[in-house]
């Protein structure tokens, strides 16, 4: 979706840390117990299209490293073992600094700056953590710098994807472009107890309170970065043709179950994206005007549930749609936030087929 | 008598939405919408609403049926405005036309299937 393509702006780093773990079970209690509760939303359509899902959480994209990570520190492992050699006990430090699988190349040349000034200067120390410190120094002295070429980077991706079709997805790589960096800092400053700031007369700042507590968080809660179930599935449409000009949707209750949404809302919402009209049978099944394909309706589908089903700043599909004085709003139930919606409007509708049918009303 | 100074601040005031400012939740003013709805077969309309008023819509169509080899009118509706519509699915050609003439992209809204 292009409307929703943010631009790059510096929101983007604060909107990425704001967001709130949330609880294990996604569908809440009222789900049938009879029915396996789905596990995932996938990324892609039943064809494998990649379809964008919003932009990624923290948490997400944390899952996402650790996971690609693994795969990557084989390769890795090799140019760090002249590092090794020399570090000794910070391997365990050093290991996290990996460079994600699927960053563009020229993001991987302003990542190991954060990596390259720290290696020559400290081989001279013997002191532990007398590196350590002299590590974050620099990195704090860097910051600028960094942050100059990091937004260097950006452009020159931005420019580079400008002529690719999904506007997300390059959000999304300049988003995990950001990444390496922050996760750098939090791997120097894992320990507790060495904290930069207490060997100094500065005070703390913001991002390294942050770091802290995304360290602990992690160091406490691995669960956090590997648990499954988070993400779920819903049935993919079933749709019939009903005679030449008609489709049937027939799952369409279950589907809206499974999003705890109301079918007429779900409707409301297919009827306007597709500027046609339809009407439900006996038997709960969806009749709709027009000949569409089970690709196209999950696409609809796919657009409704990130507009009005998961939640913008969690991304917990757990969500409440209540309806105040003709406004729909949209309360998560894990992270509890609560947004307003866009009402569903028509628009314009062309005039398609013979007037004389038309004239009727 | 009022001090600015003395003015409470509240840190854990709420400091309003991510994302508010980007998507404007609510109204549709702003958005340029792009349509498409089936005729016959596998015939389609495209339809393109909320044009802002700065662009002549008629040159705008001039330019369309001829970058996308299609024909197409301009209709006056009352809601919403002048709309053009095209022969044919186009919305992605309109897109990327109204992108690279230097639209912000985000204003720009594909519906459909």
């Amino acid at each position: 979706m292009a409307s929703e393509e943010p631009m790059f702006d510096p929101s983007l780093k604060k909107r990425k840390k704001k967001q709130v773990a949330f609880s294990e079970d996604p569908l809440g209690a009222e789900t049938d117990p009879t029915t396996p509760a789905p596990a995932t939303i996938d990324d892609t359509t039943a064809n494998g299209d990649a379809v964008d899902m919003g932009p990624t959480t923290m948490h997400e994209q944390m899952k996402q490293n650790g996971i690609t990570g693994e795969d990557e520190e084989e390769g890795e492992k090799k140019e760090d073992d002249e590092f090794k050699a020399m570090f000794g006990d910070l391997k365990k430090k050093k290991k996290k600094k990996d460079i994600p699988l699927d960053l563009p190349d020229d993001n991987s040349g302003t990542s190991t700056p954060t990596a390259a000034p720290a290696a020559p200067e400290d081989l001279d120390f013997s002191d532990l953590k007398k590196k350590k410190k002299s590590t974050k120094k620099k990195a704090a002295l860097d910051m600028e710098a960094f942050e100059k070429e990091l937004n260097e980077a950006k452009a020159k991706d931005a420019e580079e994807d400008e002529g690719g079709d999904e506007a997300m997805g390059d959000v999304d790589e300049v988003e995990l472009g950001d990444d390496p960096f922050t996760r750098g800092e939090t791997a120097i400053s894992l320990d507790a107890g060495n904290e930069p700031w207490l060997k100094s007369d500065r005070d703390y700042t913001y991002q390294e309170l942050l770091q802290r507590f995304y360290a602990q968080l992690h160091a406490s809660n691995p669960a956090l970065l590997n648990s499954a179930g988070k993400r779920y599935t819903i049935a993919p449409p079933q749709i019939m043709r009903e005679g030449n000009k008609k489709s049937i949707f027939a799952n369409v209750s279950d589907i809206c179950k499974r999003m705890h949404r109301q079918p007429e809302h779900v409707i409301q919402y297919m009827f306007a994206e597709m500027g046609t009209t339809g009407s439900v049978d006996g038997s709960g099944r969806l009749v709709i005007k027009g000949r569409f394909q089970q690709k196209q309706i999950e696409h609809v589908l796919r657009r409704y549930i990130v507009e009005y089903v998961t939640c913008k700043t969690c991304k917990s599909p757990d969500t409440l749609l209540t309806k105040e004085n003709r406004i729909f709003f949209m309360s998560c139930e894990s992270c509890g936030s609560r947004r307003s919606v866009n009402t569903i409007k028509t628009g314009f509708q062309a005039q398609v087929g013979r007037r004389s049918r038309n004239k009727t009303g | 008598m009022s001090v600015q100074n003395l003015n409470t601040f509240d840190p854990f005031a709420d400091e309003g939405d991510p994302l508010g400012n980007n998507a404007d939740v609510g109204s549709q003013q702003n958005y340029i919408h792009i349509r498409i709805q089936q005729r016959n077969g596998r015939k389609t309309l495209t339809t393109l609403q909320g044009l802002p008023k700065e662009y002549d819509a008629k040159k705008l169509l001039k330019a369309f049926k001829k970058e996308f080899a299609c024909n197409g009118t301009l209709v006056d509706d009352e809601e919403a405005g002048q709309v053009i519509q095209l022969q044919g699915d186009q919305r992605l050609k309109i897109s990327n036309f109204l992108v690279e003439e230097g639209l912000p992209r985000n204003s720009i809204k594909i519906h459909g299937f």
